[in-house]
């Protein structure tokens, strides 16, 4: 919302400060300076000339006006001009040598096609009053010639840019804002809406409103006898390019400025295209209207339209139909000044992706009570500025309704800001707004009854009343007091588990990354997902950001080897990274819709899981990729690649923090290497899987070679969280040691092999550790050896050799059973 | 030993010859070059077969008055032995370790960049931080879905479907505008998961994931982060809002940064405010005239925080709760912008590429 300083001040006596004063007075009341615009204030030597005469200088790309222009000087001055808008005669705004202009252009005297130029015509943007550049401003016949053009025009000014939140659509105008800035300083507020109402003689242009639920005032006013060539004053001009609205007609012009003084919004229809009587009504199936931005638009049921006979002619308090529009010949003017509801407002304009400066003060609340004062303001000064005749006559049809009224507790501002403001106090600051303040229920001074003024449809709780009083007093006046909240139990065991999940990540060399959850349906692809494969199934966005990623991940992955090749890219080939997100996983028997519940009572446990059930599975996981060298080399040797086997120990390394020992699998599961990925389980529970990627997916994505990747399930870990530790129990009893080196089948798993020898040893074993894996002739074709050292101790005795040749020896049995290993001899 | 059985005269125990053996050994041990070379000088002169030794053997065969002058003699000379090997034990002892140790000396300079480092996201570690003051407060950590109901996003915070403020959210749809399910556009929901899980009173701060279909660039990102605080109690006032945000200030930014509020409008706060915070850089300083200028709050003084506000009582409603026994305080930061100005990083797009040069320095905590 843009206020010139100037019209701010015609309507609030402020007293003499800058603006910047003024604007952290209103920041202060809730109208939040964004910026402030100082106009105008290094415009000098730029005085009134009449242009007495021209020469039309031949032999140039475009005609070139050598003028002769009085500027009340003894003698006139002669200007070289390349505009063609002008003739003898014409009043126009005259740049002297020495002037500077917006923006700090200085003007010379200056030798230019063959003439010396002794100073500038100006055009209306070179002033800074607009964007007009076609030709020079021409200003009225009857500037006095010589005047200072920055004071007859008013051009210094400052424009304060205010943030106007949602709830007050009553400051987006100088009205409004002019009643806040008298309120903060305390000085009288004289209010535009304040004009005289002349009685009206006769119906005017006949109207009615077909659906009470859209509009609830609607007025009409005329002028006839219009000059459509009237043109609009310099003065409003300077103001509409002040607060940004171009400057297109008088009859516009007008309506757009006691619009932006009054919050108004007002339209001008051409009489001479209007047929039959103006109906408020919703749109009948099939209608369709032209608007004033020349786009036809198909209309909905509940759009609320301004229609007479001929059909649509408006979207209500949105935009004008464009064959109704006022143009160059319009003599008879209906001007429409009304109430629309804001929801209906604000619906179409959704609707119709249009928003205007009138849509946006609809929605958020015009002053029911001043649709007779905006017109008649617009109409005055239409008839003034325009040559044109008021009508006598008025129509107005309204809906009853009735003022929003307020019980509030006496006590209620206090009891919400901690502070003592007393009933004078709130009383006294109601009424500042413009509440009508009375005694309320129950006991003397309990219960105040407040009505809240017509502007301020936002005053519908105590509450709402409570921040007026708290305000104005001033936000700084809140004290700062800590409340002494209960004791809290701390983190959750999950909240911990993900911390450590973290830190152990990064302790062990992976960086943290938070990648966008926004996938492409080419990633499944990419991933090497088989048909049906789950992941494949997921939210799509109805507007998302990019046409190419309109999915919400179902894995990690994608983000995490996308953010690996940029930076591979940039030259960190030795890269480990890490996340830890939600993944969207829509549910096969979900409903399609997730209900909108009541809010005028708390929902019920089952209103709350209708919702649930819409909603996808959004488990949290922690995914991590690795290329390039795990350890670098350097002058302690050879470096060491990542591979499969650091992203199956990553993948422990997050169960281990969970307290869970995993069961790790081979499996076959993209995007993994089939013969290089692991499923890690605890119990019967899969937790996720690690190991090299497919070649396929290396390719696809454009990765180092051999790029290893895990994805683990965090949710499915949380639910596993081992309760506190158990102490164990330290024998002091000395070590037994054993080796033993077993051959098996070359395709048996180590996992199994490892679980029988364990299973097989008995309570006896402390520690098992695999020390080599051996391959070769020595133990035949098709044949592996793994050699173990078994650790045995008794918690309460020493053992003897015997006692721990037996345990290995059931070791190795157990291992002959299930995997058929004999011992290497 | 001697077989000889001569009870008057034992030769080895003469005076002189003890001396003789004393001196010997006594030089054997100065000559000693090493430490191997001492053990052998031990054995041969302090050993069990050293002249010595056997001479000490012979004792017992002397008449009884000579036993004891002899002992005497023996003894001593022993003695005086045993400390000299000690002490040159002592002696080459530390001149092998200076010289070891002067000879395995390394270059400590050398670099150890063998396995490269990790680090953790500032975004999660400043969460953690900020979930941290909280708890130390006595407030919980409470979450809540990100991909939401629109009841839960919207509705229940007072924005009801023709709700101005609603259109200003550019907000993600799932599936179509009438799913009913959004992207959360705010950490706000979690306010109204709390009050209908958890029972009263309620203090939580809710840090996470938000969307908005904004495009990428230096100051704005469509996927960010905010944390979100609400305490639901009997009697809070925004003066109790206004303790905790300074409280909150004075944790993260140093001594003596406070908070100032400035009225606002959100649906689910009345009253409501944005929260500025004493630019910790110049402490304000930088706003008076003449002050050198403070990039940090470009010399305003002051830097915009959030939003934050007494809860709506019809927010209150819509969770079953009383708002006329019960009141509360919420408030919302964005953790990006905390991020920014705590530790001037200067641009969105650095947290959100991964490039792990930007978050290596972050270490552990921030």
């Amino acid at each position: 919302m843009k206020v010139p300083l100037s019209w701010l001040r015609e309507y609030a006596e402020l007293p003499p400060v800058t603006a910047q004063e003024v604007a952290d007075r209103l920041t202060a009341a809730g109208l939040k300076l964004e910026a402030v615009e100082s106009v105008g204030h290094d415009v000098k030597n730029v005085v009134v000339g009449r242009v007495l005469d021209f020469e039309t200088l031949e032999g140039f790309k475009k005609p070139i006006r050598w003028c002769t222009v009085e500027v009340g000087e003894a003698e006139p001055r002669g200007i070289i001009c390349g505009a063609t808008n002008f003739a003898a005669g014409d009043v126009v705004p005259v740049a002297l040598p020495g002037a500077v202009l917006p923006g700090g252009f200085e003007v010379g005297s200056r030798k230019t096609y063959g003439k010396i130029s002794d100073g500038m015509i100006c055009s209306a943007r070179e002033l800074g009053v607009g964007d007009d550049h076609d030709g020079i401003l021409i200003l009225p016949r009857d500037t006095p010639i010589g005047a200072d053009v920055v004071e007859l025009l008013g051009l210094r000014d400052d424009v304060l840019d205010l943030e106007v939140t949602t709830d007050r659509g009553y400051a987006l105008s100088i009205r409004g804002v002019a009643r806040e800035a008298a309120l903060a300083y305390g000085v009288p507020f004289r209010d535009p809406a304040d004009v005289p109402l002349p009685a009206a003689e006769g119906p005017g242009y006949p109207a009615s409103i077909g659906d009470p639920t859209a509009c609830d005032r609607f007025a009409l006013r005329m002028v006839e006898g219009f000059d459509p060539a009237a043109p609009t004053p310099m003065w409003m001009r300077v103001r509409l390019a002040r607060v940004g609205i171009r400057s297109v007609s008088l009859a516009v012009d007008v309506t757009n400025y006691v619009m932006h003084e009054m919050g108004q919004p007002l339209h001008a229809f051409d009489r001479a295209t209007l047929t039959g009587e103006i109906v408020v009504r919703r749109a009948r199936p099939g209608e369709k209207l032209e608007t004033l931005d020349h786009v036809e638009r198909a209309l909905h049921p509940e759009d609320v339209l301004i229609t007479d006979d001929s059909g649509p002619i408006g979207l209500a308090g949105t935009m004008g139909g464009l064959r109704t529009e006022v143009s160059g010949t319009t003599t008879d003017l209906v001007i429409e000044a009304a109430h629309f509801t804001p929801s209906g407002v604000a619906r179409m304009s959704r609707r119709h992706q249009l928003v205007s400066d009138a849509s946006r003060k609809f929605e958020r609340g015009v002053d029911t009570e001043i649709q007779l004062q905006a017109s008649a303001r617009a109409v005055a000064l239409l008839a003034e500025l325009g040559g044109g005749r008021i009508h006598p006559g008025l129509t107005f049809v309204t809906v009853e309704t009735a003022p929003t009224v307020i019980a509030m507790r006496t006590g209620h501002p206090d009891r919400v800001a901690g502070l003592t403001y007393g009933p004078e106090v709130v009383v006294r600051r109601l009424r500042e707004v413009g509440c009508v303040v009375e005694p309320g229920e129950g006991a003397e001074g309990e219960w105040l009854k407040v009505t809240a003024p017509s502007w301020r449809p936002d005053l519908t709780d105590p509450n709402d009343l409570a921040e007026e009083v708290i305000r104005l007093e001033g936000y700084d006046r809140i004290e700062s007091v800590l409340p002494a909240a209960p004791a809290g139990a701390g983190l959750t065991e999950a909240q911990r588990y993900r911390r450590r999940v973290g830190r152990a990540l990064a302790s062990a060399g992976f960086t943290e990354v938070l990648a966008y959850p926004f996938v492409s349906p080419r990633d499944w692809d990419d991933l090497q997902l088989p048909e049906g494969d789950a992941r494949r199934r997921a939210v799509r966005l109805a507007n998302p950001l990019s046409e190419d990623e309109p999915l919400m991940r179902t894995t990690l992955l994608p983000g995490l080897l996308k953010i690996l090749v940029r930076n591979t890219g940039r030259g960190f080939t030795d890269v480990a990274l890490f996340e830890t997100g939600a993944v969207y996983r829509p549910r096969p028997d979900a409903p399609a819709t997730a209900p909108v519940l009541r809010v005028d009572r708390g929902p019920t446990p089952e209103e709350v899981a209708s919702i649930e059930a819409a909603l996808p599975d959004q488990p949290l996981r922690v995914a991590a990729v690795l290329a390039g060298d795990a350890e670098r080399p350097g002058w302690w040797g050879q470096g060491r690649r990542a591979g499969w086997a650091d992203a199956i120990e990553a993948a422990r390394l997050v169960a281990f923090e969970a307290g869970v020992t995993p069961e790790v699998r081979a499996d076959e599961h993209a995007p993994w290497h089939p013969g290089r990925c692991a499923a890690l389980y605890a119990g019967d529970v899969l937790l996720g899987h690690a190991g090299e990627l497919h070649p396929r997916v290396v390719e696809a994505y454009g990765l180092p070679p051999r790029t290893c990747a895990l994805e683990l399930e965090l949710t499915r870990l949380e639910a596993l969280l081992a309760g506190p530790a158990q102490t164990p129990a330290v024998s002091p009893y000395p070590i037994a040691t054993q080796d033993v080196a077993l051959i098996v089948p070359a395709g048996t798993p180590v996992a199994e092999v490892e679980a029988a020898l364990r299973e097989g040893a008995g309570d006896l074993l402390e520690d098992i550790r695999l020390f080599d894996v051996y391959t070769g002739a020595q133990v035949g074709e098709g044949n592996k050896s793994l050699a173990y050292t078994l650790r045995f101790r008794a918690p309460d005795r020493t053992l003897t050799a015997e006692e721990a040749s037996a345990s290995r020896d059931a070791a190795v049995a157990e291992a002959t059973r299930r995997v058929g290993a004999h011992l290497r001899t | 030993m001697s077989n000889d059985y001569d009870p008057v005269e034992v030769t080895p125990l003469h005076a002189d010859e003890v001396a003789k053996m004393r001196d010997e050994a006594l030089a054997a041990i100065a000559a000693a070059p090493d430490l191997d070379a001492l053990k052998q000088v031990r054995l041969a002169h302090a050993g069990d077969r050293s002249p010595l030794a056997l001479a000490n053997r012979e004792i017992g065969a002397l008449p009884p008055a000579a036993r004891a002058e002899a002992g005497k003699r023996v003894g001593g000379a022993r003695g005086e032995i045993s400390k000299a090997l000690a002490a040159r034990q002592a002696e080459l002892e530390r001149e092998r370790d200076e010289r070891v140790l002067v000879e395995e000396a390394v270059d400590v300079t050398l670099p150890w960049d063998r396995r490269p480092r990790g680090a953790r996201h500032p975004l999660t570690t400043l969460q953690e931080r900020i979930g941290d003051t909280f708890v130390a407060m006595g407030y919980e950590i409470a979450e809540g879905p990100e991909l939401e109901g629109e009841w839960f996003n919207f509705d229940a915070l007072n924005m009801g479907p023709d709700h101005p403020a609603r259109g200003e959210h550019d907000t993600f749809y799932v599936e179509s505008p009438d799913s009913g399910m959004v992207l959360r556009t705010q950490t706000s929901p979690v306010q109204i998961r709390a009050l209908l899980s958890r029972p009263l009173p309620v203090y939580v701060v809710g840090p996470g994931k938000t969307f908005r279909t904004d495009e990428l660039d230096a100051t704005h990102t469509p996927v960010f982060h905010q944390v979100e605080g609400l305490a639901v109690d009997e009697g809070l006032t925004m003066a109790h809002l206004k303790g905790t945000l300074d409280r909150f200030a004075e944790v993260m930014f140093g001594e003596g940064i406070t908070t100032r509020f400035r009225p606002h409008y959100f649906p689910f706060t009345e009253p409501s405010a944005e929260v500025d915070l004493l630019c910790f850089v110049c402490r304000g300083a930088s706003a008076n005239p003449g002050s050198p200028a403070c990039r940090t709050c470009k010399s305003e003084g002051w830097i915009e925080w959030g939003g934050c506000g007494m809860v709506n009582p019809r927010v209150l409603v819509a969770c079953g709760v009383d708002p006329e026994r019960y009141s509360g305080f919420a408030f919302g930061m964005g953790i990006e912008r905390t991020l920014m100005f705590r530790h001037n990083a200067e641009d969105m797009r650095d947290m959100i590429e991964g490039d792990v040069r930007f978050t290596r320095p972050f270490g552990m905590e921030v």
